[in-house]
């Protein structure tokens, strides 16, 4: 606002003394809330950290929650657990995603002759949404090898990732859906007698918005996937969090614990970093009048 | 201007009152048990009188399910299988009748948390080691334990005589157990041994195949092969690891004054041979495996 550019201009805007004032009053109670802000968030922290240190119990919550020797003991550990936790949500994530998707194109899709379809599609999704993921997990887990089925196999982790695809399958494909609907009819009216067919409206027209709409939510699930890869663990395969409970209950220490879960932390905080800056950009094209 | 200040000061203040709130919340605990079986609480071993959890009763804790042949049909309080039997005779050695027993359920994960215990001490087949010393107290161990293979009759993991010939099996165990730190330590299998959450899970993955073979501790091993997986044997058993036998011991809290009182009844039912009795009459099968080196 208060540019003084070299050569004058006639007609520059020059600001009001009022003006200058009024901003420069506003900048000053800008610093104050920002200094008070910052105070107040000392004192509260200096208040808990005193509060904490000076607990009776302290000393040896310090000892069994953060213990540099068992910190070192645990993290190599741990960091091999998370390459299972990075496999299985990279695996999961492209499946529960494509399977989401198809779920909820079936559900919307109109026309008497895909009943079956959507019915079909519908009891999936009321059924895995229900079913708790620890059951369904058991159930795959165990229970599929106990079939005795040729061909099909016992390996744990694979068994245990496709019951995390069937649960979060069904979340996703009802966000799919809720993004679908959202799209408002006059848009596949509009596709339609531009003379699109009915595929290509949903295609070219639908999808598009529908999935951009649905960003922060699936991300959401994303995480939420991220962090019940460890679940597979009930089969006996050792993700970060597992590798951590094996050293905590062999030694009765709890430290693993506190580093796999900063572990955890750490890969979730860029993660949502991403998906801000994917709702970002695709805001940033829908403003422009990007696609559609 | 003035109206400014206005909900910066409520703010503060609001915030200063939920702080001391929460303060005064966070209060430490009342310590007047510790205090009062304070340092001249060690050799009152009176019996019926220890600073117990509830004065006049003794609180034992244990994890649900309780396992055979431990305890059997998951009901510590019935006195039958190896460890209800052997709490209520320490129970009895310390002065408290049957009655005064209070069982409390205590998931293994939490027996070791620091913190105030909710139980007296804890009998749920925990190894005595070095490393869990510093997180709490043990008393005397009240049973030597040997770990045992247990494997498909059809496997090929039911041949093995040694500790060498299981270096290629799939090998699977529960966590938080010596038996893990056996095949770990000792076995040093290829593949990387399953590890379960409860020996419930272990013997499923024995059942369908996912693993050729668990380890557990010998007694669990025979009831396993004698009442819940009859398709498998039991394999062979560790030696014991030169110079310290594993044992079984009561977990109590770090500063708990009972310790030592605990610890001399447990010695005291050894010496007396009740320990040898309730082992004979619980897990009395428990002895003819052949040993893998």
């Amino acid at each position: 606002m208060t540019l003084h550019k070299a050569p004058a201009v006639e007609d520059a805007y020059v600001p009001s003394e009022r003006r200058i004032a009024r901003e420069r009053y506003r900048r000053g109670r800008t610093r104050r809330a920002t200094a008070i802000a910052a105070a107040s968030t000392l004192v509260v922290g200096a208040a808990l950290f005193v509060l904490i240190t000076n607990s009776p119990g302290w000393a040896r919550t310090k000892e069994t929650f953060f213990s540099a020797h068992y910190a070192r003991v645990a993290f190599p550990q741990v960091l091999e657990g998370l390459w299972l936790n990075l496999r299985l949500l990279a695996v999961c994530g492209a499946a529960v995603l494509v399977l989401g998707l198809l779920l909820a194109v079936a559900r919307t899709l109109r026309g008497p002759v895909f009943f079956p379809l959507r019915a079909l599609a519908t009891a999936y999704t009321d059924f895995f949404r229900g079913l708790p993921l620890i059951i369904c997990l058991l159930m795959v887990v165990f229970g599929v090898p106990a079939l005795r089925l040729e061909g099909v196999t016992t390996d744990a982790v694979l068994l245990g990732g496709s019951a995390l695809v069937l649960t979060y399958s069904a979340y996703v494909a009802e966000v799919f859906r809720a993004g679908i609907e959202s799209v408002h009819p006059s848009q596949r009216a509009a596709a339609r007698s531009l003379g699109l067919s009915s595929g290509q409206a949903l295609r070219f027209v639908v999808l598009p918005q529908a999935v951009r709409r649905v960003v922060p939510p699936l991300l959401n699930d994303l995480v939420s996937l991220q962090k019940d890869t460890g679940l597979v663990s009930i089969a006996g395969a050792v993700d970060a969090v597992y590798a951590a409970q094996i050293i905590a209950s062999k030694d009765f220490n709890y430290t693993p614990y506190v580093v796999a879960g900063l572990v955890f932390v750490a890969l979730t905080i860029p993660m949502t970093r991403l998906t801000d800056w994917v709702t970002a950009r695709m805001d940033r094209r829908r403003a422009q009048g990007g696609l559609v | 201007m003035h109206l400014a200040h206005r909900p910066l000061v409520i703010t503060a203040l609001c915030s200063a009152v939920a702080l001391c709130a929460a303060l005064a919340g966070c209060a430490p605990q009342a310590e007047e048990k510790r205090a009062s079986a304070g340092p001249g609480a060690t050799a009152s071993c009176t019996p019926g009188k220890l600073a117990t959890q509830v004065p006049g009763k003794l609180t034992v804790g244990t994890d649900k399910p309780a396992y055979a042949p431990w305890f059997a049909d998951d009901e510590p309080s019935n006195g039958k299988g190896f460890e209800s039997a052997v709490a209520y005779a320490v129970a009895k050695e310390l002065g408290y009748g049957r009655d005064a027993v209070v069982w409390q359920h205590v998931p293994f994960n939490s027996a070791f948390a620091p913190g105030a215990k909710k139980f007296d001490f804890d009998i749920n087949q925990v190894s005595i080691s070095e490393e869990r010393k510093k997180a709490v107290a043990f008393s005397s161990g009240y049973y030597d334990v040997r770990q045992a293979v247990v494997a498909l009759k059809s496997s090929k993991a039911a041949k093995a005589k040694s500790v060498a010939d299981l270096k290629d099996v799939k090998l699977g165990a529960q966590v938080g157990t010596t038996s893990l730190d056996f095949i770990t330590d000792l076995v040093k299998p290829k593949e990387k041994p399953a590890v379960y959450q409860r020996n419930d899970f272990a013997k499923s993955a024995l059942k369908t195949g996912q693993v050729q073979a668990i380890v557990v501790d010998l007694p669990t091993a025979f009831y396993i092969t004698g009442a819940e997986v009859p398709e498998a044997e039991v394999v062979g058993q560790f030696a014991e690891s030169p110079g310290r036998p594993e044992q079984f011991g009561l977990v109590l809290d770090r500063e708990s004054a009972l310790t030592s009182c605990v610890s001399g009844a447990v010695d005291t039912l050894r010496k007396d041979g009740t320990l040898a009795g309730l082992e004979k009459k619980w897990l009395s099968d428990a002895v003819d495996a052949p040993v893998l080196r």
